[in-house]
């Protein structure tokens, strides 16, 4: 195994971790908002449609690459900006919480 | 790019830079999760999360040099994406969330489909390693199951076809051997040939499985499975991550991954039920045996009221309690109900809301839905908090749910739904069940309390019904 290799591998395994760890405490009410926001996080394959598709070879390839733009694009926008809109809602919650 | 410049002079090399901005993205996402998972910090998580997004996406562009001809084109395909998704973002309704979440979460899981895909066929003209081949095989697999089956619970939600469950005799077995076969074929890929006609069946073979896995689960049940297909899109862009080497996607896909995972837990143990149940029983079909169907016989006979009668009842009780679900939202009747709530607060009646775990169509939903008709946070009651009070409610008033108040989840052990913790609605001493019809609810099964002796039905639409009952109120 090549040394890159294993670096990906443990950063896998701590992110995997990591992300169960962070999220482990959500009460039921944030569970629809952090659903759509973690949603909108696996978006970054924008990232990886770029990068296939500045690099692709012939017709196919590219048209394939400048999909997977879009797909990712409406991924990332679309579930930033609805989980915007989930979350505005519970702006009128605020002097309840304070209560707390 | 002035902070390439930055970087260079003091003393980073590119490469060493982009790194160090993607571990900056990777940790803002983490954060970001972190504030999503508490009240207070949600809406700032989001933007946090999305800051990360930013960051990732501009120190990317450093990366790539693509011709010119490339260059416009893809501006184009970014255009196309984010006019798409902020318009069908800001425009869908409240009500629609859940669908648009799987429509957002399948195009995600398309995108890392077609990246592998891509990368599959350079790996096919050039030697590489067996891990290599794993992570793109997989990232394929995955993420069009999750396309596939993102689609299906899309349509399901939209009501573009049945929410009732699909089943067929061997279903299970047949789905089986669908993943068996796609199993072989992957082992075929990754360790003995490469051939892009053979990845090409393997990309039909798992669209058919993930339309296969959805077509038998309820529409009920449909947040659970998008929630699942996150974690599965989240590890198809790991996957993606690992073939191209790509750590800031290694870390944000096993991230959605895992805390998917266990996020799609605890939403079916919100629900009171395992996940294997969610996923292979099959719940909300009719079935002629099932004991949800037995016991209630059709000529068992319902009372039904009238908008006065029922208005004289709220206008005159000392506590009411609202338990809305997704009927209300259908509707459209959110306002409304709070305006016979303030109505009946006003003749100094005591009105709280009972919000059960999974009421509406999400966790949350329906506290997002009367949080934007402006109900008071603090008369919104969550199950635990409220199931002890029901009998001493003069009323409960259930607008548009069903199953959250089903007793046969509590003493029908042949119940489908047996288990789930619900709503103590059947304690109040009088129980009016507002209602389009007889029909049963999202999950299929029919509802005793409608049956009970203390139940009185008012049947219509929700918003109409509500609207009578605050004229009936006005006028007592």
């Amino acid at each position: 195994m090549s040394p890159e290799l294993v670096g990906y591998i443990t950063t896998f395994v701590l992110a995997a971790f990591v992300g169960i760890e962070v999220i482990s405490k959500v009460p039921t009410i944030l569970h629809t908002p952090l659903m759509s926001g973690s949603n909108a996080i696996h978006g970054i394959i924008f990232v990886g449609a770029i990068s296939v598709t500045s690099a692709s070879h012939g017709t196919v390839q590219l048209w394939l690459g400048l999909l997977a733009i879009v797909l990712a694009t409406i991924n990332v926008v679309g579930g930033f900006v609805v989980t915007d809109r989930m979350l505005e809602m519970f702006k009128p919650r605020r002097p309840a919480e304070e209560k707390r | 790019m002035s902070n390439i410049n930055l970087l260079a002079t003091s003393g980073l090399t590119l490469d060493e830079g982009v790194s160090l901005l993607y571990l900056l993205a990777a940790v803002l996402f983490i954060l970001g999760l972190k504030q999503l998972s508490s009240p207070k910090g949600a809406r700032k998580g989001n933007t946090t999360a999305a800051v990360g997004m930013l960051i990732a996406i501009i120190t990317s562009l450093t990366e790539i040099h693509p011709s010119s001809g490339k260059v416009i084109l893809m501006i184009v395909a970014v255009i196309i994406g984010t006019v798409v998704g902020a318009i069908s973002a800001r425009t869908v309704k409240m009500t629609a969330m859940p669908q648009m979440v799987a429509a957002f979460n399948g195009v995600g899981g398309g995108a890392a489909a077609l990246v592998s895909i891509e990368d599959y066929t350079r790996l096919v003209s050039s030697s590489h390693g067996i891990v290599l081949a794993i992570s793109v095989v997989f990232a394929v697999v995955v993420g069009s199951l999750s396309f596939a089956g993102s689609a299906i619970a899309f349509a399901k939600l939209q009501e573009l076809m049945t929410g009732v469950p699909i089943t067929y005799v061997g279903q299970q077995v047949v789905n089986g051997i669908v993943l068996l076969g796609i199993l072989a074929l992957a082992v075929v890929l990754i360790g003995f040939t490469s051939s892009i006609a053979l990845l090409a069946i393997l990309l039909v073979i798992s669209l058919i499985l993930g339309i296969a896995f959805v077509l038998p689960i309820g529409g009920a049940d449909m947040p659970v499975v998008i929630s699942l297909l996150n974690a599965f899109t989240g590890l198809a862009v790991a996957g993606s991550g690992f073939a191209l080497g790509n750590t800031v996607l290694i870390v944000g896909g096993t991230l959605v991954g895992a805390s998917g995972t266990l996020l799609t837990k605890m939403m079916s143990d919100a629900m009171g039920r395992s996940l294997s149940n969610i996923l292979f029983a099959a719940v909300g079909k009719v079935t002629v045996s099932s004991a949800g169907a037995v016991g209630v016989s059709q000529d068992q006979a319902v009372r039904s009221g009238t908008a006065d009668d029922i208005g004289v009842l709220l206008a005159y009780s000392q506590r009411v309690i609202i338990v809305p679900g997704y009927g209300l939202a259908v509707a459209q009747a959110q306002h409304v109900v709070r305006e016979l709530a303030d109505l009946l607060e006003q003749r100094g009646v005591d009105v709280k809301y009972a919000i059960h775990p999974v009421a509406g169509r999400m966790p949350g939903h329906m506290n997002v839905l009367l949080a934007e008709a402006d109900v008071k946070y603090d008369q919104l009651k969550e199950m635990d908090e409220i199931n002890d009070e029901f009998k001493l409610a003069d009323v409960a008033l259930i607008v548009g749910a069903n199953d959250v108040v089903n007793p046969a989840a509590k003493t029908d052990p042949g119940s489908p739904i047996y288990g789930m913790p619900i709503l103590n609605a059947e304690d109040a001493k009088n129980i009016v069940f507002m209602k389009r019809s007889m029909r049963p609810g999202f999950a299929g099964i029919d509802n005793q309390l409608m049956f009970d002796p203390k139940t009185i039905m008012l049947f219509g639409d929700a918003k109409e019904s509500l609207t009578k009952l605050v004229a009936a109120v006005k006028a007592s």
